[in-house]
């Protein structure tokens, strides 16, 4: 109220002679003040970019170190990562291996459970069961990854040896199915987003033509929706690369050149965590390696993030 | 399909009846593994760690005895880790936010601020550790300290408090930027006096759900070299001496709750599983009502709306 009384004042003070001066002051001042606020504001904006760049740099620098020791020939092609032994092997493969096989065991999972449960939530559930499992879905996806890690070392990988009694303690199947319950949420929750958007005129017309629900569903409402349900894929692969606490607990710290998910292998994420949990000296070949392992994963996820961010673009352009 | 070969109609209507009805057992069923999945985690937390929680838990520092050990360094580093993620966190996330929705024009320079805050969003948050423990621990010197833990977490939270605090400040309908521009008011009044207040129980849910996301974050505070064995507290942030107020907790070492139950975890031997259990009740339970809660102010917010 207030506020608006003063301004009231302003302009009568502009019209009157002797208080134009004052008042084209106040307006300049206010201007000014205008301008330093958005500057402000500009460069919170701007910590984004600063952020981006700074984790490229810090990544890159110390990389280059890492490269200087280490040929890149045999960072791709050698079949062992012992860097912290007395003969040292830089191998990348085994991390690589242990990173996919796990992640490849979660998208197995997630994606088929995923993309029914999202045909199903957006095809065929009453409104009252979507209001409800929208929030549960979140909650699933808000549980500490650590949680979820004990969740796979303590309950899932001793089901799981019911099943193969010889199953080791720590392998990369119980993690791996853990991490696919995990992203679940996440990919339900885009894929049902893309099938939503799809307008509803095209469902219309599958009806009159006597198409059931799933017909439907399968044959117009997905074919529709399938560069909004690949970006949920995509983006969902990769948080299942650059899931830590979970295969770090249950799947093992010896990195493990080999495809099986029913053996143990540290991912690339898991040997980050293993050496900070020590205490290397900063310069060392092993500090280093971190960053060069970190480089390999942020460049995946970057890869992933980026297509799955322009697919998602695309299906909100078609209609 | 040909006119000759083509099944009875009702047969062919049962048969896609039944197709139907297999298809939503099947969908049912992966809703069901979803929740049964939050279900038995929850159980089974409960049913290893209940016994363990007590006043003696809450109040005890970690111990080589499964049986006398405790938290109490863990959630007092935690609370103070959570104080510097929202002091710097917050702040930065709504005033990037308020730049991009209402300032920013369509220039290069906005498309890159966008693109870059998509990317981090989804940029795994062990990376932000590495970022961290490159940039604040030994460029910066700041140590491996509560104060680089609370920035770490706070850059990781930013994507979640500007995509949620734009969301919030999109809903308000431009008519009452445009009253308020008519009566002569500046864009930062407008925003001040209108804009945020309306739109501050959504902002409000952004906060929460980045506070809820950082308090459980492991990956990115292991890097920067948290502790899973601390027997002391940080130095107290109010002192009897003037002036009353300290800063030194900010450089001190820390755990925090994530931490101190992944240390119990990774333990051989079955002793401190009860523990590890008991640290993962209270840390579900603290994660699943933040977001309880933010989940209620959205779905309060959606029923009040009235323009």
């Amino acid at each position: 109220m207030s506020k608006s009384i003063v301004a009231g004042q302003e302009a009568i003070r502009i019209m009157k002679p002797d208080g134009r001066v004052e008042a084209a002051a106040r307006r300049r001042a206010r201007q000014r003040r205008e301008q330093v606020i958005k500057g402000g504001l500009f460069f919170a904006a701007l910590i984004s970019v600063a952020a981006t760049v700074t984790i490229i740099a810090v990544l890159l620098s110390e990389s280059i170190g890492f490269f200087r020791t280490v040929p890149l020939t045999d960072f791709f092609t050698d079949t062992l990562w012992t860097p912290l032994f007395a003969d040292p092997h830089y191998g990348i493969l085994p991390l690589l291996a242990g990173t996919l096989v796990t992640s490849g065991v979660g998208l197995l999972v997630a994606i088929p459970l995923g993309t029914v449960a999202a045909i199903y939530l957006s095809e065929f559930s009453s409104s009252r069961l979507r209001e409800v499992m929208k929030p549960v879905l979140e909650l699933l996806g808000a549980v500490p990854t650590v949680v979820y890690g004990y969740f796979a070392l303590v309950v899932v990988t001793p089901s799981l040896q019911l099943l193969w009694p010889d199953l080791p303690g720590f392998n990369m199947l119980g993690p791996g199915i853990v991490i696919g319950i995990m992203i679940m949420p996440f990919v339900i929750s885009l894929s049902e987003d893309a099938m939503r958007a799809v307008p509803m005129v095209l469902r219309e017309g599958s009806y009159a033509m006597g198409a059931t629900r799933l017909q439907t569903a399968w044959r117009v409402v997905v074919p529709a929706a399938t560069s909004g349900i690949v970006a949920a894929y995509v983006l969902g692969i990769s948080r299942a690369v650059g899931e830590t606490m979970v295969v770090a607990i249950a799947a093992g710290q010896n990195p493990n050149l080999t495809w099986n998910p029913l053996e143990p292998a540290a991912t690339i994420t898991a040997y980050i965590v293993q050496v900070a949990l020590g205490d290397l000296p900063h310069g060392s070949i092993g500090y280093q390696s971190i960053f060069a392992a970190g480089l390999v994963l942020a460049v995946m996820t970057f890869a992933f993030n980026i297509l799955g961010h322009f697919m998602r673009k695309r299906f909100r352009e078609v209609y | 399909m040909s006119a000759q070969s083509a099944p009875h109609p009702h047969a062919s209507i049962a048969r896609r009846k039944i197709a139907e009805a297999l298809f939503k057992v099947l969908g049912l069923c992966s809703l069901a593994i979803a929740v049964g999945t939050l279900a038995l985690l929850f159980g089974a937390l409960l049913f290893e760690g209940i016994t363990r929680i007590d006043w003696q838990f809450l109040m005890s520092y970690p111990s080589r005895h499964a049986a006398q050990a405790g938290i109490l360094s863990a959630w007092v580093g935690s609370t103070l880790i959570m104080l510097v993620t929202a002091v710097v966190g917050i702040p930065l996330g709504v005033a990037a936010a308020i730049y991009l929705e209402e300032y920013a024009r369509k220039t290069w320079m906005t498309e890159l601020i966008e693109v870059t805050v998509t990317n981090l969003a989804g940029v795994p948050s062990i990376i932000y550790g590495l970022l961290a423990l490159g940039l604040f621990v030994y460029i910066m010197g700041l140590g491996e300290s509560i104060l680089v833990a609370g920035l770490t977490l706070a850059l990781l939270t930013l994507p979640v408090v500007i995509v949620t605090t734009r969301e919030a400040i999109r809903a308000i309908p431009v008519e009452i930027r445009e009253a308020a521009y008519a009566l002569g008011a500046t864009k930062w009044q407008t925003l001040t006096h209108h804009v945020l207040p309306y739109s501050v129980a959504g902002i409000l849910t952004g906060i929460i759900l980045a506070l809820s996301r950082a308090i459980g974050e492991t990956a990115p505070l292991v890097t920067i070299g948290a502790l899973t064995f601390i027997a002391f507290l940080p130095p107290a942030p109010v002192t009897t001496h003037p002036p009353y107020l300290s800063f030194d907790w900010l450089l001190s070492p820390f755990t925090v709750m994530p931490i101190q139950m992944f240390g119990w975890v990774s333990r051989p031997g079955e002793d401190f599983i009860g523990n590890a259990a008991a640290a993962g009740v209270l840390l579900v339970g603290m994660t699943l009502t933040m977001n309880g809660v933010a989940i209620y102010l959205r779905y309060r917010m959606r029923k009040q709306v009235s323009w």
